[in-house]
């Protein structure tokens, strides 16, 4: 299959649904293995850390949520850009069912930053630059879903939805890049695709497993909420009839 | 597409040059709207200098916090009527059938607006400043940041503005939506008024507020266009 007739069957919600089944099993069950591998080395096996003792065993699931949640968003703000440009059906239901996922991994990493801080700057939060802007995502989020609660019309919602999601994540690497400017005490970032990592293997790689364990959680989390937006937004069509009176839905 | 003949004869600067005229004009006409942020902007200084105590070190501290802060809430309240009196007459559904390129008349409703909010707003800063005991040196940066900020505000919040216009309760809404969206904008702003007291240089940030407000001339007009276009349609 060329890109371009990938391009256009992603037009069609039914196909979509069709081939995405073993997608859910595939994702769901490299999630599980990768984050029940990637916690259990990484908050039991992995060697403890000179200066911060056990508290940074947090990391191993901050970290992974921070990064999803940021993702989540750009995921957003793509759909939106095909449901602006291309009015893609599909797109207006990825922004429908993103923002529980993106929302919560937010509040998770937020949270999770919190109980670290504690023990190791003293205070539960801080107005440092990495929380100040995981803040700002979570009210970008709660903006989404605001306007969705308020819009009536579900085609219309999905519009303004669009337009608010391309506005934020044009907006999100100035947030980042201003609230950097103004206020810094977190670590630098653990990760970064160009540089090695200061860690050793035995403590960065379990962190590496729950990061690609909760992009696979979302893969599949993402799927099957788009799986049952599609059976709900065709109900009205013969072949999400034919599908359920055949009772393989 | 672009080659037939609009019927029309406005060429964009006179569609631009005449809607803006409308604008300003209407505001003259019902002074209260525009009015009323200004107000809104000193009423609540007042509230914090009497809420410290009147304190001249405390508020000479948190002046530059307290002017951005009330300043995006000011424009953020102006910005609320922007499209709601033509969304209910009818005219924005006219403006955006019938204007070629639509997005022209978008963008002087939202110069005007910045005209009678953000700029008047730039323009008593110096007394906003002097009631909160800014020293006086630090008042033209306070200008220049809010005259190069204040156009980022307009331009991000008429997009919000225009996604809440048909919706009954927009206004808490409206504050959802773009508040974040002015962080940036806040950051700059306070930090440069903030830097400038401490003796240290303004000028990333000035820069900063420049590029932030290009970027938002660019591409905010064509999101309101497309927002509006949502909004009318439902």
């Amino acid at each position: 299959m060329t890109l371009k007739t990938l391009w256009h069957r992603l037009g069609s919600p039914r196909w979509f649904y069709q081939i995405s089944r073993p997608w859910i099993y595939v994702l769901g069950i490299l999630a599980l293995v990768l984050l029940v591998t990637g916690t259990v080395w990484g908050l039991v096996f992995a060697p403890m850390d000179y200066q911060q003792h056990d508290s940074f065993r947090i990391m191993y699931v901050h970290v992974p949520a921070a990064m999803v949640a940021q993702s989540a968003y750009i995921v957003m703000g793509f759909a939106g850009v095909l449901l602006l440009v291309w009015r893609m059906k599909l797109a207006d239901m990825v922004l429908a069912t993103v923002v529980p996922f993106g929302m919560s991994m937010t509040v998770f990493a937020l949270v999770t930053g919190a109980v670290w801080g504690k023990p190791t700057w003293g205070a539960w939060w801080v107005w440092d630059a990495r929380t100040t802007s995981m803040l700002v995502l979570l009210f970008l989020y709660f903006g989404l879903y605001a306007l969705r609660q308020a819009i009536a019309r579900p085609e219309a919602a999905a519009r303004a939805c669009a337009v608010l999601a391309v506005v934020g994540m044009i907006n999100i690497p100035i947030i980042k890049y201003s609230v950097n400017f103004a206020l810094t005490l977190h670590q630098k970032a653990s990760f970064t695709l160009t540089e090695a990592p200061s860690m050793p293997p035995e403590m960065w790689l379990p962190l590496a497993l729950n990061v690609l364990g909760v992009y696979c959680l979302f893969g599949a989390n993402l799927l099957s909420r788009l799986r049952l937006e599609i059976l709900r937004r065709e109900r009205g069509t013969q072949w999400v009839r034919d599908l359920v009176l055949s009772g393989s839905a | 597409m672009g080659m037939i003949a609009v019927p029309t004869a406005t060429s964009a600067p006179r569609l631009f040059w005449s809607q803006f005229q409308r604008e300003l004009v209407s505001v003259v006409r019902s002074k209260e709207e525009a009015l009323n942020p200004l107000l809104f902007l000193f009423l609540a200084i007042s509230l914090f200098a009497l809420g410290a105590g009147g304190d001249p070190e405390v508020l000479q501290n948190i002046a530059p916090a307290i002017i951005w802060v009330l300043v995006l809430l000011a424009n953020m309240m102006s910005l609320e009527g922007l499209f709601r009196r033509d969304y209910e007459d009818g005219t924005l559904e006219q403006l955006i059938l019938l204007a070629e390129p639509g997005f022209v008349p978008v963008l002087a409703k939202i110069a005007a607006q910045w005209c009678v909010s953000g700029l008047a707003m730039t323009l008593l800063a110096p007394i906003a400043g002097l009631i909160l005991f800014l020293p006086s040196t630090v008042l033209p940066t306070l200008m220049i940041t809010l005259l190069l900020g204040t156009p980022a505000l307009s331009l991000l919040g008429a997009v919000g503005a225009a996604l809440t216009v048909g919706l009954r309760r927009g206004g808490v809404l409206l504050a959802i939506l773009v508040l974040p969206l002015y962080v940036p904008v806040l950051i700059f702003g306070s930090s440069a008024v903030i830097q400038h007291m401490d003796g240290i240089g303004t000028q990333a940030q000035i820069y900063w507020l420049l590029a932030i407000t290009m970027i938002s001339i660019t591409l905010a007009p064509f999101l309101v266009h497309a927002a509006l276009k949502i909004s009318v349609e439902q």
